[in-house]
């Protein structure tokens, strides 16, 4: 075995066993541990200061929290939603970015160019309007072929822009300016110069997401999505109504999509087609299948490379998009499944299987 | 309730300019076991298809309980009754043995995405059940003690018996089990003869193909036997055993006379 | 508008749409081909393209020293000199898309069927170096040298992980050629002089009028364009009907392992497919730069999406279908254009596309470059 292989199976080794000491705590030790981490995070505005971590964590050239708002949570919102599509449910979703400017553009539209809705009444009608573009995509294409529906949802994506770019009533190339911003609640006003208090409310949505996403993963709509992306006939044929759950799982993607279009469009205050071009879609795709796709935690991670890695190291800011295809072809060849592969059964319900199926077999 | 739960009905099916099954009847009788067998290019795996609504027939028609397939959707089979395992495994190999058998007592529920996120008192319920049922039918199986492995990591004999367990999560009244001794040994058939007269005696109906006579002749109450497409017999193991086209269908014509 | 100014214009519209089909056609006929053997989107085939338009760049600005404007005027050629130096500009376009096409699969797409060989792990090694180097430096002279310095130790590495003998997902085959893609056009748009900006290339040829018809001037260029790609088309044809190689492909895209079982050499038969697809994409290149007169990094892209919808109009997988489904597209495009505004053009392409693949995924003429009618 070579040295490279040494070093990697020591360190999987340190992390499988601190992994194996996090199982083995009991549920209350587990809990706050989470609630350390989530608390953790929600400071995470103020990590640059910590003395050491400081360094290690700070973007130099741009503020770390409109990093970290701008550029980071959107991604990793945008990489749970397509994760849905294409790691679950194992639809090639290249035209992502269409659900995000669905979002986006209600948004502005509602509160801006034709209308005078708060933002907060906008966020569900965007999201609801998103969903529904994406049952309005999927209904005719999820039948397609794999290839094909890639192909479908990158003309979809394109439709949605040059229909922006060429619409008087969508701005055109101008764009849409003076969006409203979320109302101040709990404290928080949400101007133009302070990216906390949107750091705080994009941190809030992903933890909602996780949260919903987790619930449809444990449950029969979960275990449906897996057994339509590794047999679809076979799924079938046990009563799984394959289309309807894809359609679900598209649908859903699209909501989280719509979602973060709407926080983003509620921090920047202004959107023009230019902001939703395919490299965008490119590099959705880029953090799902980098990270792992088909694992919540996956994506996220990939997210954070691939929105985080670039503001860290400044250098190849402008060549990211090139260092991502790289990325993607590397990682086909060597590792498909990405960093964090998906995972097999039931993490937290396993003791209680296998005490069970103690009990009753002796 | 009527003594027949299949009727296969002059069935003819035809794939391009291929005919692979011509004017077929058979019928399965509520809590029987039948096992179709045949030379290999019979027809049984076409038949097979047809029966558990993967095909439609060209002509004829199939009927479960005096409702026709042919009107079905796929995933509307199991619904209906009907459920099979596959001659080349086909599970779904990154779930877990318990996970593959829930997602065949899935067929019957009802709650559904808003269910899954908003946890309601129905979806909790659901899912309880599920799992309780699927655990039972693990331990029925015999393959318990590896419920929380996943499925590709099973020996084979597990993989087996997982595909059946599975399928009769979908609580079918017809099982039809597709070479399910395939790769077995002699033991290992016998043990899956035992298994398949106790999910009979159960309440299930069976429906069989095989290749190996030790399994099918044990165990059916009554065979079919296909050739070229068209059924030769149908009977009693022994009188089938015995009927002449039947081993002349296996053992080719005899030209000379010994 | 005058009667006679709609026929004038409708003749206009058809020579202009058929002229751009048969691009859209010729670089359609490399998805087909890809496709119909390897049964894979060549999505990275638009950047084909792309290079192959640097190419024909290339080849009159640098290899032929043509400038953009002599003395305030264009670098018109004539006569024999006109089409040596048109043929030089079409065979180095060629010669750059083809070897593009061979070096993209060998790369992104060889290693995922499960038999990785040492050019790709050496490219691959190549260039995971220079990525690496972007993240402390970012000079490009300092890159590729650390770039050529890491080759070696890791195209060994990598050649012990491929995963030689287990094919990937087809999933992964499409996201390798997402990022083949986005990596070549990237690296034009970032590397190359002029960056993402445009760039002229040289009018050799003036575009006279050739003739009149139906009231319509039709330009030189155009009738060149449909010519050419027409020949290019008869040639292709005749090569995959008729030679020992082109047998080879049809053989493959029916049914590969038999094909190999038989003694097809299928490595190199799918060098060969990806190879005419390049060339065929090279041709239209080289056409193009002929009719716009342009190109820049990302023209590929939205030339590409067209071209396959093109292919899967026609039947993808079926070369007659490639030609027409281009020819139809160019004039749809054109036609769509002309009534509802040029900045629809690309909108009502890929509309065109998804009711294609929604109601008639087999396209026009149904998939066949495995069956014998080509």
């Amino acid at each position: 075995m070579s040295q490279v292989t040494k070093v990697w199976t020591a360190f999987n080794g340190l992390f499988a066993g601190l992994g194996a000491q996090f199982r083995a705590m009991n549920k209350w030790q587990r809990y706050s541990v989470y609630g350390l981490g989530i608390i953790a995070l929600y400071l995470l505005p103020y990590w640059p200061e910590v003395p050491v971590l400081g360094q290690i964590v700070n973007t130099p050239g741009s503020q770390f929290e409109t990093v970290m708002n701008d550029q980071v949570i959107i991604f990793v919102l945008v990489a749970l939603g397509l994760n849905v599509v294409v790691g679950i449910a194992g639809l090639l979703d290249l035209g992502y970015v269409g659900f995000y400017a669905v979002g986006a553009y209600v948004t502005a539209i509602l509160t801006s160019a034709h209308g005078n809705l708060p933002w907060l009444l906008a966020l569900p009608v965007a999201v609801i309007i998103s969903m529904l573009f994406g049952v309005i995509l999927g209904t005719p294409t999820l039948r397609l072929r794999g290839d094909y529906l890639a192909i479908v949802t990158l003309g979809f994506g394109e439709i949605i822009r040059l229909t922006a770019k060429n619409m008087d009533w969508l701005g055109a190339s101008r764009g849409i300016s003076n969006i409203a911003k979320p109302p101040s609640m709990f404290g928080l006003k949400f101007g133009v110069l302070d990216a906390k208090p949107y750091f705080y409310l994009g941190l809030t949505l992903v933890f909602i997401v996780i949260f919903i996403l987790h619930r449809l993963e444990y449950s029969r709509v979960g275990r449906a999505w897996v057994a339509i992306r590794e047999d679809e006939d076979a799924a079938e044929l046990m009563g799984v109504n394959t289309f309807k759950f894809k359609l679900w799982a598209f649908t859903i993607g699209a909501g989280i999509g719509g979602l973060a279009g709407v926080h983003y469009a509620g921090k920047v205050g202004f959107i023009n087609p230019d902001n939703f071009p395919l490299q965008l879609s490119i590099l959705f795709l880029a953090a799902v299948v980098l990270g792992g796709s088909g694992n919540m935690y996956g994506a996220i991670l990939g997210a954070i490379l691939v929105a985080y890695m670039p503001e860290r190291l400044r250098n190849f800011a402008d060549k990211r998009v090139f260092v991502f295809g790289i990325v993607l072809v590397l990682m086909m060849v060597f590792r498909p499944e990405g960093i964090l592969p998906k995972r097999v059964g039931n993490e937290h319900k396993k003791r209680k299987a296998k005490a069970q199926a103690g009990e009753v077999a002796s | 309730m009527s003594d027949i739960l299949l009727d296969f009905n002059q069935v003819t099916m035809q794939f391009g300019g291929v005919t692979a099954l011509n004017d077929v009847t058979l019928q399965i009788k509520r809590g029987e076991i039948l096992g179709l067998i045949g030379p290999n290019g019979a027809g049984k795996t076409t038949c097979f298809n047809v029966m558990t609504g993967v095909y439609s027939p060209t002509k004829g028609s199939v009927s479960f309980e005096g409702k026709n397939l042919a009107k079905l959707k796929r995933y509307e089979i199991t619904n209906v009754g009907i459920a099979r395992t596959f001659q080349n495994i086909r599970l779904f190999s990154q779930m877990t043995a318990l996970e593959n058998v829930m997602v065949g007592a899935d067929a019957r529920k009802r709650s559904s995405v808003g269910g899954a996120i908003l946890r309601t008192p129905r979806q909790r319920h659901e899912e309880k059940e599920a799992r309780e049922r699927s655990m039972e039918l693990l331990q029925f199986m015999g393959i318990a003690d590896r419920a929380e492995t996943a499925a590709r990591n099973l020996p084979y004999g597990y993989q087996r018996r997982l595909e059946i367990a599975r399928a009769l999560a979908t609580e079918p009244k017809l099982l039809c089990l597709d070479e399910p001794a395939a790769g077995f040994n002699p033991a290992e058939k016998q043990e899956l003869n035992e298994l398949i007269l106790k999910i009979r005696e159960q309440g299930y109906t069976v429906l069989l193909i095989e290749h190996d006579m030790n399994v099918v002749m044990k165990v059916s109450d009554r065979v079919a036997v296909l050739d070229f497409g068209q059924k030769i017999a149908d009977g009693l193991p022994a009188d089938v055993r015995a009927n002449p086209a039947v081993i002349a269908a296996y053992l080719g014509v005899d030209d000379h006379a010994s | 508008m005058p009667d006679w100014l709609i026929v004038r214009t409708f003749w206009d519209l058809t020579v202009t749409g058929l002229a751009l089909g048969s691009i859209y056609a010729l670089v359609a006929l490399g998805y087909t081909l890809v496709y119909g053997v390897l049964r894979l989107i060549n999505f990275a085939h638009s950047e084909i393209f792309m290079v192959g338009t640097f190419g024909a760049l290339l080849a009159s600005t640098q290899f032929l020293n043509v400038p953009l404007l002599e003395n305030g005027n264009y670098p018109y050629r004539t006569g024999m000199t006109l089409i040596i130096f048109l043929v030089f500009i079409m065979l180095i376009a060629m010669l750059f898309s083809g070897v593009g096409a061979v070096v993209l699969e060998r790369v992104a797409y060889r290693p995922l069927r499960g038999n990785g060989d040492s050019f790709g792990a050496i490219v691959l090694a190549f260039l995971t170096a220079f990525v690496v180097s972007l993240v402390f430096v970012d000079e490009a002279k300092i890159n590729v040298i650390i770039a050529l310095l890491g080759t070696a130790p890791i195209s060994y590495a990598y050649l012990r992980y491929f995963k030689q003998g287990r094919q990937a997902p087809r999933l992964a085959f499409l996201i390798s050629a997402i990022g083949a893609s986005t990596a070549i056009a990237e690296a034009v748009g970032v590397w190359s002089k002029n960056g993402r900006d445009q760039y002229q290339t040289p009018r050799l040829l003036e575009k006279k009028t050739l003739f009149t018809m139906f009231g319509t001037d039709v330009r030189i260029d155009y009738v060149i364009v449909i010519v050419g790609a027409l020949l290019m088309m008869t040639a292709l044809t005749l090569f995959v009907n008729k030679t020992r190689l082109g047998r080879g492909v049809r053989a493959v895209a029916q049914d590969a392992e038999t094909s190999r079982i038989l003694g097809v050499n299928v490595d190199l038969i799918i060098i060969v497919t990806f190879a005419l697809g390049g060339i065929m994409a090279g041709g239209a290149a080289m056409l193009f730069t002929l009719v716009y007169d342009q190109t820049r990094f990302n023209i590929g892209f939205i030339l590409g999406v067209k071209s396959f919808t093109a292919a899967v109009l026609g039947g993808i997988g079926n070369l007659k279908g490639a030609l027409l489904g281009g020819l139809l597209l160019g004039l749809v495009e054109n036609y769509g254009s002309a009534i509802f505004g040029g900045q629809w053009k690309d909108v009502i392409a890929f509309t065109m596309l998804l009711i294609v693949l929604m109601f008639r995924p087999t396209g026009l003429l149904g998939e066949s470059l495995g069956k014998a009618r080509v």
